[in-house]
């Protein structure tokens, strides 16, 4: 099983062409079927690889299959090929899991769209590229599928492009990309400068054996740490470069699901534990400044979603924030912790935006929160799911999100106080925004009845269809999955209590344990011995933002706080804006200038100094033959004199 | 004294041959007809074969006569290619001269 590894991404690869060629013939629903089939056979596949590593040794658990050398220049050889191994397939699982999940959900979502099979194609082809990227064996394969879901993301932010905000949004995400696959490219540059390859393996190798010879330097190593954390930045959307993620709510929303919370978007967390040796051997600094910004991030983020009024918006301030606090545990050192977390999270989230879908869709493509209220009467099945995912992000035990925050907020106590106290107001937040969500969509008064009455007094007689409804089954079945595994997704990486049985705590690092073992932080004792309190903390923190949101939202007791300058994200967006509009575009512009007059300027002066010099000298060209006969002559003369007087010979 | 003169040295040779390429190459310049010209370019030729000749002679080296059979068989293949030429142009414009045929000036 293990050598039908490349099956997994093949499988989308030819759904995607598949519907390329007869997606129009296969139309709406029966081409989102067949991918929805695709992706889900190669989920089948990731299970029997996934099952065969279990069965190996820890020390066996890491299979590379290549498929042919793909780049051999000079002293550069890359390979394509493919990487079993536990990090890996544990992506593979949860990307192919959950993408089947969203791939079905989109069926219904997407019906009746005028470009159905054009959507499935994206997404397919997406699904692909999600899956070189996290099954390359080499920096330069996972760059190919970083690039790949870079461009798949494009397409399906600006797939509604007739509406100019969503074209902006899609061009806004591909461009801030960009910047974060600079700091890629120099990773690259640097591991192949220092190791000669851009092998995982070597490279981790390399850092493994640091100092010796053979070995990476500390400063080489700083510098790929931080340059990969540059494009895991972008990627990833955490600060300075998180600002394409919240306008990328303009796609449709299985997108946001998949897309933009659960897989792309933890790339660049995989990246980072991908190369954790590399990370571990790198100066102090450089995990400070991972966990500080993934802090900040966590914390500003949250900060922003407290007063987001559209559905959307929340959750991807949300997920910002969420993916803060996995770069915090990178960090930190506690890389399961991170994977477990991007598990996790994978969970609740897909669920939530897939909630958010529903509601969506239920209300009649309406997104603000301000015109919903009351759903759960006519939505039982969106509601309950949501309300399932509420408590998991909110870090309610025993649901999925508590675990896996609580193991992150251990690791960054141990780091820094000052990061835990970041981590658990980010988790305060947390559980007030999303409370707030809740109450607003689903619990209070009716406010989308007041919004359609006045419809109807503009002449709007159908008054039963603009009622909220319960979506289809193809709509509400991956949502009962998912809430499901939001429930029960703890029990991956339970934590060492005495009161939870031996064989269920720490399965995830059990299982990691190959790719990890190195990199990962050791937890110290005091941190250890405290992990019981801090969990009681962590648990009165999300019931305190609950209960200061039932406070403010549902009671009314209080008067809510949505300052206009979180609803403008600090203004760091217009900040930003304005900042490249003005200056930056003239630094661009003189940029250009250079480029057009300098630049080129050099290379067409060499042409018109070439073409004007043979323009003159082509005129000895006369075509006369008693010419060139005298030219011959002259030259044999003068060769001669040469000869004889000048060298002296004969 | 006479017979000195009368038994020819290879400098003579020599003096000949410098002679006729020297009529060969002031015939290259001066003349305009191409079916004269070609006669002074083998004439420059044959002007080389004989201080060939004449030098392996001297020399007692036999390389001397097998180039100028080289030089033979390569002369008989350009009068060929040459002459077809200059009947293809002659053809085209009757008493054409070679300053006529001057298309492929710069």
């Amino acid at each position: 099983m293990l050598d039908l590894v490349w099956l997994i991404p093949a499988l989308p690869l030819a759904g995607f062409l598949c519907i390329l060629l007869f997606g129009r013939k296969m139309g709406d629903p029966r081409s989102g079927y067949f991918a929805t089939a695709m992706v889900g056979a190669s989920f089948l596949v990731t299970v029997g690889v996934f099952l065969d590593l279990m069965s190996k040794t820890a020390e066996e658990r890491t299979h590379v299959r290549t498929l042919f050398q793909w780049i051999p220049v000079g002293s550069l050889k890359v390979d394509l090929a493919f990487l079993a191994d536990p990090l890996s397939i544990t992506m593979c699982l949860f990307v192919t899991g959950i993408g089947t999940l969203i791939h079905l959900y989109a069926v219904g979502y997407m019906h009746g769209d005028s470009r159905f099979s054009k959507f499935f194609l994206y997404l397919n082809l997406f699904a692909f590229s999600m899956l070189i990227l996290v099954l390359g064996s080499n920096m330069l394969v996972t760059f190919l599928g970083w690039e790949g879901v870079g461009t798949c993301s494009y397409f399906l932010i600006a797939f509604w492009h007739e509406k100019d905000s969503a074209a902006t949004a899609g061009k806004k995400a591909f461009i801030t990309n960009r910047v974060g696959d600079w700091g890629f490219m120099m990773a690259m540059f640097f591991a192949f400068w220092a190791v000669g390859s851009l092998d995982y393996s070597v490279i981790n190798q390399a850092a493994e054996t640091v100092g010796l010879p053979g070995g990476l330097g500390q400063t080489t190593a700083t510098a790929i740490a931080l340059f990969s954390f540059i494009g895991a930045c972008g990627k990833s959307a955490q600060l300075p470069l998180y600002l394409w993620l919240p306008d990328a709510m303009e796609g449709p929303t299985p997108v946001s699901a998949l897309i933009h919370a659960a897989t792309m978007v933890t790339a660049g967390v995989y990246l980072m534990v991908r190369i954790n040796p590399v990370l571990s051997v790198s100066s102090g600094y450089a995990g400070w400044i991972i966990a500080g910004v993934g802090a900040a991030t966590a914390l500003f983020a949250a900060t922003v979603a407290v007063a987001q009024n559209d559905i959307k918006k929340v959750l991807a301030y949300s997920t910002v924030s969420q993916l803060g606090y996995m770069f915090l545990a990178v960090g930190s050192g506690a890389y399961v912790a991170a994977i477990f977390h991007m598990v996790t999270h994978a969970f609740f989230k897909a669920l939530l935006f897939l909630g958010s879908g529903s509601v969506i869709h239920g209300m009649h493509h309406e997104q603000d929160m301000r015109k919903m209220g009351a759903l759960r009467v006519l939505m039982p099945i969106t509601a309950g799911t949501f309300i399932i995912g509420w408590l998991a992000i909110a870090g309610v035990p025993p649901f999925a999100g508590f675990w896996s925050k609580d193991e992150i907020l251990l690791f960054a106590y141990d780091k820094s106080p000052i990061l835990y106290v970041v981590g658990l107001a980010t988790a305060l937040l947390t559980a007030y925004y999303m409370t707030r969500q809740v109450i607003m969509v689903f619990f209070g008064k009716a406010r989308w009845r007041d919004a359609h009455e006045e419809h109807g007094a503009h002449g709007d007689l159908h008054a039963s269809d603009t009622t909220p409804h319960e979506s289809p089954v193809t709509m509400v079945a991956p949502l009962v999955v998912l809430a499901g595994l939001s429930i029960v997704g703890g029990l991956l990486q339970l934590p060492s209590w005495g009161w939870i049985p031996h064989g269920l705590q720490h399965r995830l690092e059990a299982w990691l344990e190959p790719v990890v073992e190195f990199g990962e932080h050791p937890l110290s004792r005091s941190a250890y011995d405290l992990s019981g309190i801090l969990a009681l903390v962590a648990i009165a923190c999300a019931v305190a933002g609950i209960a200061a949101a039932v406070m403010v939202y549902a009671k009314h007791r209080v008067k809510a706080v949505e300052p206009e300058i979180l609803a403008d994200a600090w203004g760091y967006d217009r900040a930003v804006s304005n900042f490249m509009g003005g200056p930056g575009r003239q630094a661009f512009d003189g940029v250009a200038w250079v480029d057009a007059h300098v630049v080129d300027g050099a290379v067409n002066g060499t042409g018109e100094l070439v073409r004007g010099t043979a323009g003159k000298v082509r005129k000895l060209q006369t075509g006369n033959v008693r010419t060139y006969a005298a030219a011959i002559g002259a030259g044999v003369v003068l060769l001669l004199v040469w000869f004889v007087v000048v060298r002296g010979i004969l | 004294m006479i017979a000195a003169i009368a038994t020819p040295t290879t400098t003579w040779y020599l003096l000949l041959g410098a002679v006729l390429f020297s009529i060969g190459v002031i015939g290259v310049m001066v003349r305009r007809n191409p079916l004269i010209l070609f006669m002074c370019v083998e004439l420059m030729l044959n002007a080389v074969n004989l201080t060939f000749i004449a030098l392996a002679r001297r020399l007692g080296d036999i390389g001397g006569q097998s180039t100028v059979l080289f030089v033979m068989v390569v002369a008989a293949a350009e009068v060929v290619v040459g002459l077809g030429i200059v009947v293809a142009i002659l053809r085209r414009k009757p008493n054409a001269t070679t300053d006529d045929m001057a298309e492929l000036k710069g």
